[in-house]
């Protein structure tokens, strides 16, 4: 186990080295410089060397990466050239959004899920299987922001029961807050909900043809104990790996939602950066969210070793 | 009065006849053999016992279990009997356990659900029953996951779940069939100890006619979905009457007739041959791991004899076939075809290569579903510098498929329209089509139906004198290989243990593993007729 | 025509299909309105004869629009797939041939690599350097759909390699190229069939999730997630600005996954044959 464990860390960090070296490369194929790049043609020669100054652009490409790698461990993510402000301090108000929004979905999508996969697969080929199989058929489907706008007109604008978007922030009230964040979490659980129940009910399907479900059978287990005890988490196994993979459709998804709703979040962040071509923001932005991606799926393996004994132990 | 009483089951499944107007019994403390054929419905009659049967399954018929009548039971009331009353054993113990869960809990699951006991109490008598089963707490403790577990053990773990209560009635499905011959006798004898103790009745279900005359009191004898002939087993294999039976028993026993004699120039050498493997125990950065597979082999074969190589799995055949075959190279010793080496400067022998072809075990997955029978067979003309076209290649295909008993129009079809037998057979046609001098049938006829195992092996006797054709025939089944082979090696991790004329070897046998081999694989009685 | 009988899902997915492509198309060489000219005079019309999806607040006729828009979305999509497709297959095959082998182990810490950013982080690196552009887009989606193809051409091709068929070419002398080519190749096709629909309408969701968020295809381009985003504002005065975009999203999606459904039903053999 601890093997596993090490072997999966060692992992994690060559993953994140190798991330922070393809967004700073990708950064670096920049025409020109970031500098003049940043303050577009008409800029002056000394704004320009101070920015370079300022973005430590006067070293060699290792050392301007060892820089910039080494602030970001130490949650120095340099300063916002727009906002002149550290980056960290932006990143940091916006996440409070974001994160909670990318966790309230997931949680939502697999409270949803589980049931319905397990329900489906239980009762497979009847009117509630078929049922299940539609529903997540069009919810795979649809496209989030448009559901999610059809969302506001229904709900906040015909009925009222929400606003339209915007945040009162956490300030406001637990409640209050989450109320904000509900309409954006329903739309972005609903295609990764169908996603995984469907994964959930092909999975349990899979393991009820299993030999051993017919042992468990032979023992004297009804149907319903076999796939409580026996199936459910041999079919987690694939599950979980679903799972680790909709956190990242998750971020993503966030935030394309995040502007639906006018969220202060990450999303909203990015894409303003992305307009007043503020590159430091936008690459702090990419890196945190892919080192989320990179940890969740570190968590997803230790999730595997969990549920799975063959891992545990050396073979 | 019998235990198990089946009277007239009649069985469709969608409405496609499965079983028709079967009939057997088992008592208290007696072995039923039921032995048939793959598609003979023998499987299906044991799980209709317990009624666990797909759906849109319809039976007709009465099935009665200690004075219940089974099929007009509820799903209820037969969860109540399946594990208590009627314990099961099935073929494949390698998925037959949740990998997830430990074998102790597996075990005290059936205690569990039948009886309101502790879950202490459930493990300790859990623990009981492995013992039984012969897997004593000290060296498999409760705690261990059936993957550290050999098939062997992990049919144990399925018997001790299968007595746990003491059922009156055991069903063992092809307990054995995956099983090497050694663990073979060994769970046969377990079966057979536990039944004795536990005045249990057995309903044994079996291809294999030897397996079950060892152990059987009575016998039921089906084909197609339906029983030929029953009876005790004495007088049944002394006196058989119904035509299949008897043509079963000659195939179980079938020594073909063989022409062409072997002459003495040798065809093959192996001389020292070592193979190791060398592994990464964790991955890329883990200690690395040595295994020696084979190890200071050397044999040789002459031209036109048949060699038998037996051994269970993991001794190391496979390995070796593979260096035969310039698959792979071996680390030390050389292995010389007609005095050629079958590797010269890291690259296998065009030349020797072409003179070379095998046969697989498994005649499902040996052909490319995607491919026609006529391009399948003509594969290995790819080891030819000028390989025949277009007229002379369809009379190539037309010959070799001949050969083997297949018809030139096969050619044009896909591998799925045939059964295994026939594709066992193309495979035959595609070893044959370049004119091989050695074939190494590795397992060939493992897989097949004894009627058609017989079949296949009076073809490989028919071409061996036809074609002159050497065989290496590689199998776990010393009746097979001592029905075609004059000489034969014993292997054991690695080594050859033995070596000699077939008879010598199998009726006097001096390594101390080849006597534990002899003495496990299953005889027909001498009387047999 | 029997593979169509095999699958319930197989006919509507490919009825829906066709509509999109059809309409595509046509829009090459015909559409009922010029979407480049305004006409403030008809503008915010709802659905009717003349205009059956109505007009937008420039005036312009919706469904000529999501004509133009279907071209746009097929083809963004389309060219995703296929980079996907041409580049992650051979690596898959690649990989397959020596699983735990230094040429395995690099493509696939390559491939967890570019899973590690969502096709969206792909397309807001690439827009922040280049700007926004539906080539762009491509180039996103379609980096992101390179594993995709690479992890399950390995997966299958590895266990292809099992088989004793391989084994049997491999003893006529074949090398890994040949057999990856004559043996691998035509065995995991229809899974790359089937894998291919479904990118299809994911590469048709992100590049509407993209246009929506100004990262995709730029006007004059028409296109489908761009049409939601202008309709936003104005939805609860015309709804059919939005209703009729997210409508012709959410049809080509399903579309492509019925198809894909009943492709994977239809061609796999092994459910063909539970089926009888």
């Amino acid at each position: 186990m601890l093997h596993y464990f090490l072997k999966r860390l060692i992992s994690l960090g060559l993953s994140l080295v190798a991330a922070s070296v393809v967004i700073f490369l990708a950064l670096e194929v920049v025409p020109g410089d970031p500098a003049s790049y940043m303050l577009g043609l008409n800029a002056q020669e000394d704004t320009l060397n101070a920015l370079r100054q300022e973005l430590g652009l006067n070293g060699t490409i290792l050392e301007r990466y060892v820089s910039w790698a080494g602030g970001l461990l130490t949650g120095d993510f340099g300063t916002s050239y727009t906002y002149r402000t550290p980056v960290a301090g932006m990143i940091g108000d916006r996440l409070w959004v974001s994160l909670p929004l990318a966790l309230y979905a997931l949680i939502l999508s697999t409270l949803i899920a589980f049931p319905a996969g397990i329900w489906a697969a239980a009762r497979r080929g009847t009117a509630a299987d078929a049922t299940v199989m539609g529903v997540t058929q069009l919810g795979v489907a649809i496209p989030n922001f448009w559901f999610a706008m059809l969302m506001v007109l229904v709900f906040a604008i015909n009925l009222r029961w929400f606003s339209a978007g915007g945040f009162p922030g956490w300030d406001a009230g637990f409640f209050v807050a989450m109320k904000a964040l509900t309409l954006p979490a329903i739309a972005l659980a609903l295609p990764q909900a169908s996603i995984l129940t469907r994964v959930m009910r092909s999975s349990l399907l899979d393991t009820l043809n299993e030999d051993f479900i017919r042992t468990a059978r032979a023992k004297g287990l009804t149907k319903g104990q076999a796939l409580w005890r026996h199936a459910v988490r041999n079919a987690l196994i694939p599950v979980l790996t679903i799972l680790g993979l909709q956190f990242s459709f998750l971020l993503a998804g966030a935030i394309i939602i995040e502007n639906v709703f006018f969220l202060p979040g990450l999303g909203r962040l990015v894409f303003q950066s992305i307009s007043a071509r503020d590159l430091i923001v936008v690459e702090s932005i990419v890196m945190l969210l892919v080192f989320a991606v990179i940890l969740v799926n570190f968590a997803v393996d230790m999730a595997y070793a969990w549920v799975d004994p063959r891992l545990r132990r050396r073979r | 009065m019998s235990l198990l009483a089946i009277e007239n089951l009649s069985l469709s499944i969608h409405g496609l006849p499965i079983l028709k107007e079967v009939s057997m019994g088992v008592a208290p403390g007696r072995i039923l053999g039921v032995i048939g054929e793959s598609g003979s419905g023998k499987s299906i009659t044991a799980f209709s016992v317990l009624h666990l049967l797909p759906n849109g399954t319809d039976c007709t018929g009465r099935i009665t279990l200690n004075g219940n009548d089974i099929l007009s039971l509820s799903e209820r009331d037969l969860c109540g009997l399946r594990g208590r009353e009627v314990g099961m054993v099935f073929q494949e113990p390698m998925t037959a356990l949740n990998p997830l869960k430990t074998i102790g809990a597996q075990v005290a699951e059936t205690i569990l659900i039948h009886e309101k006991v502790s879950k202490s109490e459930a493990m300790a008598r859990a623990a009981e029953a492995l013992r039984r089963a012969e897997l004593p707490q000290d060296r498999f403790p409760l705690s261990r996951y059936p993957h550290e577990l050999s098939g062997g053990q992990r049919q144990r773990v399925v018997i001790a779940m299968a007595i746990a209560l003491k059922p009156k009635l055991l069903i063992a499905d092809e307990p054995t069939t995956a099983l090497d011959v050694t663990t073979q006798a060994q769970i046969l004898d377990l079966l057979k100890r536990l039944v004795a103790e536990d005045g249990m009745g057995l309903m044994l279900i079996s291809h294999d006619l030897a397996v079950v005359a060892d152990l059987a009191d009575d016998l039921v004898i089906m084909k197609d979905g339906e029983v030929v002939e029953s009876g005790p087993a004495k007088s049944l294999f002394a006196n058989m009457q119904h035509p299949y039976s008897k043509a079963l028993l000659e195939a179980s026993s079938h020594v073909p007739l063989r022409t062409g004699e072997a002459v003495e120039v040798p065809l093959l050498e192996v001389r020292e041959v070592v193979r190791d493997y060398t592994g990464h125990s964790h991955g890329w950065w883990g200690k690395t791991t040595h295994f020696r597979a084979v190890d200071q082999v050397s044999f040789s074969i002459r031209k036109g004899e048949s060699l038998g190589l037996v051994g269970e799995s993991g001794c190391g055949k496979s390995t070796l076939t593979r260096a035969i075959l310039g698959l792979e190279e071996v680390q030390r010793g050389e292995i010389l075809f007609d005095g050629l080496p079958v590797f010269t400067h890291h690259h296998a022998n065009a030349a020797v290569r072409r003179r070379m072809q095998v046969v697989f075990q498994d005649p499902y997955g040996s052909f490319n579903p995607r491919w026609k029978v006529g391009r399948l067979v003509t594969e290995p003309f790819h080891l030819l510098e000028e390989p025949p076209r277009g007229r002379e290649r369809e009379k190539a295909i037309a010959e070799a498929l001949e050969s083997v008993g297949m018809r030139a129009a096969d050619a044009d079809k896909y591998i799925h329209e045939f059964s295994g037998g026939q594709r066992q057979r193309i495979a035959i046609a595609r070893a044959l089509i370049i004119r091989p001098d050695l074939i190494i049938l590795d397992e060939a006829v493992s897989a097949l139906d004894v009627s058609v195992r017989a079949q296949v092996l009076d073809l490989l006797a028919d071409l061996s004198g036809r074609f002159g054709l050497t065989y290496l025939f590689i199998s776990h089944d010393l009746s097979v290989v001592r029905s075609i082979t004059d000489r034969v090696l014993v292997m054991k991790a690695g080594r050859i243990v033995e070596e000699g004329p077939t008879a010598t070897v199998f009726d006097h046998p001096k390594d101390p593993y080849t006597q534990q081999l002899v003495a496990a694989a299953p005889v027909l009685p001498a009387d047999a007729a | 025509m029997s593979l169509l009988l095999h699958s319930r899902t197989l006919l509507p997915g490919l009825v829906l299909t066709l509509v999109f492509t059809g309409a595509a198309l046509i829009s090459l060489v015909w559409v009922p309105y010029d979407i480049t000219v305004l006409d403030i005079a008809s503008r915010m019309k709802p659905p009717s004869w003349v205009h059956p999806f109505g007009t937008d607040q420039f005036g312009r006729d919706i469904l000529s629009m999501i004509m133009e828009g279907a071209r746009t979305s097929i083809a963004v999509a389309l060219v995703a797939v296929g980079i996907g497709m041409v580049i992650g297959v051979p690596f898959g095959l690649a990989a397959a041939v020596r699983k735990g082998g230094l040429m395995d182990e690099v493509i696939m810490r390559g491939n967890d690599l570019v899973f590690a950013f969502p096709s969206l982080l792909i397309a807001v690196m690439i827009t922040a350097v280049f700007g926004a552009s539906a080539l762009n887009a491509i180039i996103a989606i379609g980096i992101f759909n390179i594993p995709v193809f690479a992890r399950l051409t390995r997966g299958a091709a590895l266990s292809l390699w099992s088989r004793d068929y391989i084994l049997a070419a491999r003893v006529a002398g074949k090398g890994q190229a040949r057999i990856s080519l004559e043996h691998i190749l035509p065995n995991v096709a229809n899974l790359l069939i089937v894998q291919g629909t479904i990118q299809f309408s994911l590469g048709i969701l992100a590049e509407a999730g993209l246009s929506y968020v100004g990262l995709g295809a730029q006007p004059p381009i028409a296109s489908w997630g761009r049409m939601l985003a202008d309709s936003q504002t104005m939805i609860s005065l015309a709804p059919h600005l939005a209703l009729f975009p997210g409508l012709a999203i959410l049809l080509t999606v399903l579309g492509l996954n019925l198809l894909g459904d009943g492709l994977r039903d239809a061609l796999d053999p092994k459910l063909r044959r539970a089926r009888v």
